[in-house]
C-alpha cells in the first residue's frame, strides 16, 4: 500500500449556451465549469471507473497531492495503490460539485448573464442537479458505466440519488455515514449556521465578493465551529480535550488572558480547537456556498418518490451502507431507513455499523473494519463488473 | 460447503427469494445466488459479514432479533435458520417472526437428547461433541433442546413440519429413522 504522488486538479466546461445544464428547478446555468481530478487508469473496456462524491466541505482533491507531500487529499487513506479504491486496477474521479467553490461553478461564479458574480442569483439546487453534472463529467471522461460510486456524508446522498435516478450506470454504491433524510434537528443545525452567515453584517446580501469586503468571516467561522461540534461524537471530544485549559497546554502563552482565573476568551482547549477549525475554514470555503449546499440537504427526501427504491433494484445496483456507533450527525437510524427502504424494494443491500470513538467525522478516518469492508465489496464488484486495469 | 449446509440448500427452489438469518460467512446464499435465487443474509459477527461481502452476498450485520420485525411480512420465499436457533434469547418468538416473514421456513438444530449427550449427563458433565462443540461456559448456544423439545416448540407457535431430516455426527442423513430423539446428532426441519 503506497500513496499517490503529485496530483493535477483539472477543469472542463460541461454547460453552455448551446447545451445549458437544466436545473430541477427548471433554470439554467449557460456557463458551467467542473473542477475534477483523477486517480489511476481507465482501462481498455472502460469498465474500471469510481466515482468518489465529496460531502458538504469537500473538493475535488480527494488524493494525493499538489507539491507538498504532507498536505494530501481528503480521502488520502481511502485512495492510492493497494489501498480499497486501488488505483493499480481502478480508475477514480473526484469532482467538485455544483454549488461549490473550489472550482466547479457556484455562486461566486461569474454570471454570463450580468457579467458579475451570481450572489443570491445562483439558482437553488438540488441532489439531482449535482447527478446531472456528474454524469456529464462522466460523458467527457468516456465511461457509460461505473464499476462503483463511493461517498460519504452528503457524498452518501448524491450516490443514493445517483443510483435511484440512473441505477443501470451504477454498478455499486458505498452510501456511508449519510442520510436519506434530515431530521428536524439535522435541519436545525443548518439553520443557525445559515442565520449566522446571512445576519453578519459583512454579507451584503450576498454582494461582498464585488465589494472588496472580507465578506461575513465572523458568520462562516460561527457556522464551522457549530458543524464541528457535531461531526465529532462526545467521547471524541472529552478524549481530545477533556476540561483541559489552554493554559495547561506547554509552550501555548495566553497574552490575551489573565495567567490564572477565567476570562471570557478562548480558556478551554476545545475551545481553541473551535475557534482554528473555524478561522482556517475561511481560507478555503465560501459563505454562500454554504447556504447552498446546506439547503440542498435539508430538502434531500428521495424516498418520497414511493418508486425509487425500485428503480434501484430493477437497475441492478448492490448497495452498501455504512454507519458508525458514534455518528450523532447522521446516526445509525438514518442509514438503516436507507437499509430498510432498499431490502423492502428487494435491493440487493449489504449494512454494517462500525464501531469508532470519532463520530461523523469516521467517515474520513480509519476505524478497524471500515477500510476492509468498503475493499471487500469493490473487489467483489469488480469480479461482477468485469473491471480492473 | 458443509454436508448439513448442502441438506437446507436442497430443500430451497431454485429462483426463491432466501433470506438466511445467521448467514456466516455467506456459502449457502452465495449457492443459493449461483441457482438464480434473491439472497439476503443477517449476521453480527463481523468478520463473518466481511467473508460473506467478498462472496457478493448482500448481508446485514445486526443481532437477527433486533433485525426481524424490520422485514415485511411474507417478503421471502424461504428463512434459514441453520444452527441459530440455539443461540438467539427468544427461540419462540424468532420462529413466529420467521413465519410471518417467510412462506417456508428451514430449522437446522443440534439435538441435546443423542444417546452420547446423555450419557455425558448421566456421568455428571455436560456434552462436548461435534454438533455441541462448546464447554458450557463459552457456548454461545444459550438454549440448548432436544429434538423432541424443539418439535413441541414448533407446534405451539403454529408451525406445521413439511419433512424432517435427522443427522448423524458427521452431518449425514441417518439412514434408520427409529428412535431419533436418542440417535440423531442434529436434524434439519422444513416447515411452513
Amino acid at each position: 500500500m503506497t500513496d499517490l504522488g503529485f496530483v493535477e486538479t483539472q477543469r472542463v466546461v460541461l454547460g453552455t449556451e448551446d447545451d445549458p445544464l437544466v436545473l430541477a428547478s427548471g433554470r439554467s446555468l449557460t456557463h458551467v465549469e467542473v473542477a475534477y481530478e483523477t486517480y489511476g487508469e481507465l482501462n481498455a473496456a472502460r469498465d474500471n471507473a469510481i466515482f468518489v462524491c465529496h460531502a458538504l466541505t469537500g473538493d475535488a482533491h480527494a488524493a494525493g497531492h499538489h507539491g507538498d507531500p504532507a498536505r494530501r487529499g481528503w480521502w488520502d487513506n481511502l485512495i492510492g495503490p493497494g489501498k480499497p479504491l486501488d488505483t493499480d486496477r481502478f480508475f477514480v474521479i473526484s469532482p467538485n460539485l455544483l454549488g461549490g467553490c473550489q472550482g466547479t461553478t457556484g455562486p461566486l461564479s461569474t454570471d454570463p448573464a450580468t457579467g458579475r458574480a451570481y450572489g443570491l442569483d445562483f439558482p437553488l439546487i438540488a441532489m439531482s442537479d449535482f447527478v446531472a453534472l456528474h454524469r456529464r463529467l462522466l460523458a467527457h471522461l468516456g465511461v457509460e458505466r461505473l464499476l462503483a460510486a463511493v461517498g460519504g456524508s452528503l457524498g452518501g446522498m448524491q450516490v443514493l440519488q445517483w443510483a435511484i435516478e440512473a441505477p443501470e450506470q451504477v454498478g455499486a454504491a458505498v452510501v456511508v455515514a449519510s442520510s436519506s433524510r434530515l431530521t428536524a434537528q439535522n435541519i436545525a443545525f443548518s439553520a443557525v449556521a445559515r442565520e449566522a452567515i446571512m445576519r453578519d453584517p459583512g454579507f451584503l446580501e450576498g454582494r461582498y465578493a464585488e465589494s472588496g469586503e472580507p465578506g461575513p468571516s465572523t458568520g462562516l467561522r460561527i457556522a464551522r465551529m457549530m458543524a464541528h461540534i457535531t461531526y465529532l461524537s462526545e467521547e471524541a471530544m472529552s478524549e481530545k480535550f477533556g476540561r483541559r485549559l489552554q493554559a495547561d497546554a506547554p509552550g501555548q502563552p495566553r497574552p490575551d488572558a489573565p495567567a490564572t482565573g477565567m476570562g471570557l476568551g478562548v480558556d478551554f482547549q476545545v475551545e481553541s480547537y473551535l475557534a482554528h477549525q473555524g478561522q482556517t475554514f475561511l481560507d478555503r470555503f465560501d459563505a454562500l456556498s454554504y447556504l447552498y449546499l446546506t439547503r440542498v440537504m435539508d430538502y434531500f427526501d428521495p424516498f418520497a418518490d414511493p418508486d425509487a427504491a425500485a428503480r434501484v433494484a430493477a437497475g441492478g445496483t448492490r448497495v452498501l451502507v455504512v454507519s458508525f456507533d458514534t455518528d450523532w450527525r447522521f446516526d445509525t437510524r438514518h442509514s438503516l431507513r436507507i437499509l430498510h427502504t432498499l431490502e423492502h424494494a428487494r435491493v440487493p443491500v449489504t449494512f454494517r455499523e462500525i464501531r469508532s470513538p470519532w463520530g461523523h467525522d469516521s467517515f474520513l478516518l480509519t476505524p478497524p473494519g471500515y477500510h476492509d469492508t468498503i475493499a471487500a465489496f469493490l473487489d467483489r464488484a469488480a469480479e461482477v463488473e468485469g473491471g480492473a486495469a | 460447503m458443509r454436508p448439513d449446509l448442502a441438506i437446507v440448500a436442497g430443500l430451497v427452489p431454485d429462483g426463491a427469494r432466501v433470506l438466511d438469518l445467521g448467514c456466516g460467512g455467506g456459502r449457502l446464499l452465495a449457492h443459493l445466488a449461483e441457482r438464480g435465487c434473491t439472497v439476503q443474509g443477517v449476521e453480527i459477527d463481523g468478520e463473518a459479514v466481511i467473508r460473506a461481502i467478498r462472496r457478493g452476498v448482500p448481508v446485514i450485520e445486526r443481532d437477527l432479533e433486533e433485525a426481524l420485525g424490520t422485514f415485511a411480512d411474507g417478503a421471502y420465499d424461504v428463512v434459514v435458520l441453520s444452527q441459530t436457533l440455539q443461540a438467539v434469547v427468544s427461540p419462540a418468538r424468532v420462529l413466529t417472526e420467521m413465519r410471518r416473514v417467510g412462506a417456508r421456513g428451514i430449522v437446522s438444530v443440534p439435538n441435546f437428547g443423542l444417546w452420547r449427550n446423555r450419557v455425558a449427563l448421566l456421568r455428571g458433565r455436560m456434552p462436548v461433541s461435534t454438533t455441541i462443540p462448546h464447554a458450557w461456559h463459552e457456548t454461545p448456544n444459550i438454549h440448548h433442546s432436544t429434538l423432541a423439545d424443539l418439535e413441541a416448540l414448533l407446534a405451539e407457535v403454529g408451525a406445521s413440519v413439511d419433512s424432517r431430516i435427522l443427522l448423524d455426527e458427521r452431518s449425514r442423513p441417518l439412514r434408520v429413522g427409529v428412535w431419533p430423539n436418542l440417535r440423531a446428532a442434529a436434524a434439519i426441519y422444513a416447515v411452513r
